[in-house]
């Protein structure tokens, strides 16, 4: 089974983002549970080819970076065009991606490329199982109310959380994966950013009233807040 | 080409989500600057009774077995047809488990602009306008709905549940389903939340823990001032994706929304996930390092301490009071 991960780096901080993390977890998963093969690829911005050596460390098979002019009016739509034109080389039988983008307001990366490729989409999923060419999924609801879906592959999925916590991978290991580990690199041509809004304005949130801080040494504080929670009668 | 305002009405078992109401408040704004309606979109099966005390001038039914339950790919085609036939100016779904599953690939199929995560809209001069969040919620990013017809998906935050219910029964036009046939994806079966011990949702004193505490072992420390409290624990997505604490003690957009007299949060960031399931404490107190943290916008209190030192001294103080 070919396992696809689609990564992301943060914003301003060239790690991983957290969802994509846990598919990328999801994924190792289900290598160990059946033996698949796992290849990361991500869009060449500054922090990429960290993300991509760090998966490696953790144990993919296959490390693809795309090049291209990524940096500017990069958004998911412009990404999702071109990860969705590599696909029918790689031949995934999964897709996973983290289910929610954070730096981009024009959708999750997940849904834009499987209907690009024609193929369906389940977010939101804290549980994959395979057996015969067809993929369980939990899928998660407000409340804590899960929804079992099945559906053939191959599929997108958008992964809320792993079954089981990111693992960790210590420094060195990345290190000797950057000396070890060749990045497959794949030029893309001409990046089609259309389907987003222009942004006209970026600014901080105000905020609402900010806290009262409470100011003194440990002692003060606490008297503080015990005054506080009698004040409030739970006390 | 239409001046309408959809609404995707978002419902569970039986019951419209909240969210469905919030859109609709947020549609209203829409339509009062392009003029046109607030058009509600049911899709389901056997659920003309959902629409009872929707905010919408009208609500469009579509009625299939096929959408009994939410399944992605039927509601995105029910969708494609809905949107294809009218050419509203906008469409709200949420940024919801069901909202963001179909959004993207209406974006795509239909050749659509999206805007995600969208926060607050507006409409002034003919102007429709977007404010959605970025990072997290650390920034805000404006700008105007792109014409003809533009795809929306909506967080909860500006508007409340009320402003998008209504006494009068909106209109009901029956629309049938398109080709539901061939169908990849289904739905098994729901599994409802494991109870747990303690119901948070129910709890008058609540001690929330976030990736704050940096370790497992560190759990103890708020769960010896909870004890002292008489308060049961509760704590944010990554501390319960750790594992380190129950499911069942999720508070937030994936957990239990709680309205404990006391909320304290303890090395928590106060995003907007975690955030929307506090709205309904009565009072909010936070520890965190960090004096910019998002939690200090919502708390009454705060203290910009480390949370191993100064939670240990309060769990004392209070055992003092209490005893004495
Ligand atoms: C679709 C979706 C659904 C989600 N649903 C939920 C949900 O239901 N509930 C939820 O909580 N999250 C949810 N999230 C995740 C959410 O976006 C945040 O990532 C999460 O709430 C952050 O948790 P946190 O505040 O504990 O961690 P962080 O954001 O990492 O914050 C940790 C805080 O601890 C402070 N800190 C660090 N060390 C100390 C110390 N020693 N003493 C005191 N303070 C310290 C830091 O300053 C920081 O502010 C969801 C995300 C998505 C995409
Ligand atoms: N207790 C923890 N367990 C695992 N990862 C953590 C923990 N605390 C922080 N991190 C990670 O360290 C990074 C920096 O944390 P912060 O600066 O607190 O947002 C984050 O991306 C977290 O994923």
């Amino acid at each position: 089974m070919n396992i696809l991960v689609l990564l992301d780096t943060t914003f301003l901080r060239q790690i991983i983002n957290e969802p994509d993390e846990h598919a990328l977890e999801q994924a190792l998963l289900l290598k160990e549970a059946s033996g698949a093969t796992v290849t990361v690829i991500g869009a060449g911005v500054d922090g990429m080819e960290d993300v991509l050596f760090t998966a490696a460390a953790k144990g993919a098979d296959r490390e693809i970076k795309l090049t291209g002019d990524f940096e500017a009016g990069m958004n998911n739509h412009a990404r999702a065009r071109a990860f969705a034109a590599m696909m029918g080389e790689l031949a995934p039988d999964l897709i996973l991606t983290g289910v929610q983008a954070h730096n981009d307001i024009d959708g999750a990366l997940g849904p834009l490329v499987a209907q690009y490729i024609d193929l369906p989409y389940i977010g939101y999923i804290s549980g994959v199982s395979i057996t015969n060419g067809e993929c369980t999924v939990r899928k998660e609801y407000a409340g804590g109310l899960i929804g079992e879906m099945q559906a053939p592959l191959p599929i997108v999925l958008g992964i809320q959380a792993a079954e089981k916590p990111p693992r960790y991978v210590a420094v060195s290991k990345v290190r000797q994966a950057m000396k070890t580990v060749t990045l497959d690199e794949h030029p893309t041509p001409e990046l089609d950013p259309s389907g987003a809004a222009d942004i006209e304005r970026m600014f901080q949130p105000e905020g609402g009233e900010h806290a009262e801080m409470i100011e003194g040494d440990l002692d003060q504080i606490a008297d503080r807040f015990v005054e506080l929670l009698r004040d409030a009668g739970v006390l | 080409m239409s001046a309408d305002i959809y609404v995707l009405i978002e419902h569970m078992q039986g019951k419209v989500n909240d969210i469905s109401y919030i859109m609709l408040a947020a549609g209203r704004v829409l339509a009062g600057g392009s003029g046109g309606q607030v058009v509600g979109m049911l899709l389901g099966h056997d659920v003309e009774g959902l629409t009872a005390n929707l905010a919408a001038d009208k609500v469009l039914l579509v009625d299939h077995p096929s959408l009994a339950e939410f399944t992605p790919e039927a509601y995105q085609k029910a969708m494609a047809a809905l949107i294809e036939q009218s050419a509203p100016r906008t469409v709200l779904m949420g940024e919801t488990s069901i909202g963001a599953d179909i959004a993207g690939g209406l974006s795509a199929l239909l050749g659509l602009p999206l805007v995600s995560l969208c926060r607050h809209v507006g409409a002034e001069g003919g102007r429709l306008t977007f404010t959605s969040q970025i990072c997290g919620g650390k920034i805000l990013a404006e700008g105007e709905l792109p014409g003809p017809t533009c795809l929306l998906t909506i967080m909860p935050g500006d508007y409340k549940v009320e402003q998008g219910q209504s006494s009068t029964q909106p209109a009901i036009e029956k629309v049938p389903a398109p080709d539901l046939e061939d169908l990849r994806v289904s739905l098994k079966e729901y599994i409802e939340p494991t109870a747990g011990d303690v119901d948070i949702a129910r709890e008058s004193v609540l001690v929330a823990v976030g990736r704050g505490i940096q370790q497992e072992m560190n759990i103890e420390i708020p769960q010896e001032l909870a004890d002292a409290l008489g308060a049961a624990v509760c704590a944010s997505r990554p501390v319960v994706d750790q594992g380190w604490m129950d499911t069942s003690r999720l508070v937030g957009k994936s957990g239990k929304h709680v309205s404990p007299k006391v909320y304290l949060a303890i090395g928590i960031s106060g995003a907007p996930e975690h955030v929307e399931g506090i709205g309904g404490s009565d009072l909010i107190l936070a520890i965190n390092t960090d004096p910019k943290a998002p939690i200090f916008d919502i708390a009454k209190y705060g203290t910009s301490t480390d949370l191993l030192d100064i939670v240990p001294v309060l769990t004392e103080k209070i055992k003092a009071a209490k005893g004495g």
